[in-house]
């Protein structure tokens, strides 16, 4: 006697409950994304002149440094719920997939904590 | 993993704009997601470490190739966006008639494609 198959062994469980709030999230942060993203790009175009002083004076305004913090924040955790959605469509070995997981977990973290840092010391005036 | 047939089996289906534009939606969403996130942070990480640190970035990111992973990047955004709306549509479970479906799965990308080369027209010609 084997273990079964793939599927016999989960019939009957039911659902894992887990599912709805990472489907949720992927749309609210990519209502975030929309957003932001269209505020960036319309900076952007305003800005003209992207030379250090130009750029860094428009993102040192309070309004432009919370919206690019939460742009970041919005991105990097989109993100990361659709780089683990690939991972556990092809990567099937369970040791594997929980190490992937994991460098996920610490790649956007680490990403997103050094982009927030970034503008919050450029707003706060650092050594910009 | 043992050798037991998988489905979906891709290979028995014709293309169609459906599938391309799903295909789509998840390579440049996680295309955004390496490269993008990585420009982001270092542009954002240049401005706080000062104008030489910008200078470099720069340097880099207005070279051929640099332009040329700016400019995929945007594609990327544009095309992700506009099928990202479509998944919207599809989430309140609109859109599926099968004309309906084909229409906005052609549509999706050539308007990522004109809203590409229009956010470009406007950043170089203003």
């Amino acid at each position: 006697m084997g273990n079964g198959t793939s599927i016999g062994r989960v019939r009957g469980l039911g659902a894992a409950h887990e599912g709805p709030h990472h489907w949720l999230l992927q749309r609210f942060t990519a209502i975030g994304n929309v957003v932001l993203m269209s505020w960036l790009l319309v900076s952007l175009v305003m800005l003209g002149d992207f030379g250090h002083g130009n750029v860094a004076k428009w993102l040192s305004h309070p309004v432009s440094a919370t919206a690019m913090i939460l742009l970041v924040v919005s991105l990097f955790w989109h993100a990361r719920l659709g780089l683990q959605v690939l991972i556990e469509d092809y990567v099937h070995e369970a040791g594997t997939k929980f190490g992937a997981i994991a460098a996920l977990n610490l790649a956007t973290i680490g990403g997103g904590a050094f982009g927030i840092f970034s503008v919050a010391a450029l707003a706060f005036g650092g050594n910009a | 993993m043992n050798e037991r047939p998988l489905s979906p089996h891709l290979q028995v289906w014709r293309w169609g704009p459906h599938m391309l534009v799903s295909i789509l939606h998840r390579a440049t969403g996680d295309g955004m997601a390496l490269v993008g996130l990585a420009v982001l942070v270092w542009w954002l990480g240049a401005l706080a470490s000062g104008p030489e640190a910008y200078a470099t970035f720069q340097a880099v990111m207005g070279s051929p190739l640099g332009m040329l992973v700016l400019v995929g990047l945007s594609w990327a955004f544009f095309t992700h966006l506009m099928s990202g709306l479509r998944h919207f549509v599809l989430d309140i479970g609109a859109g599926y008639e099968l004309d309906t479906n084909r229409l906005w799965s052609v549509a999706s990308p050539i308007i990522a494609i004109v809203l590409t080369a229009a956010f470009w027209a406007v950043i170089l010609l203003r």
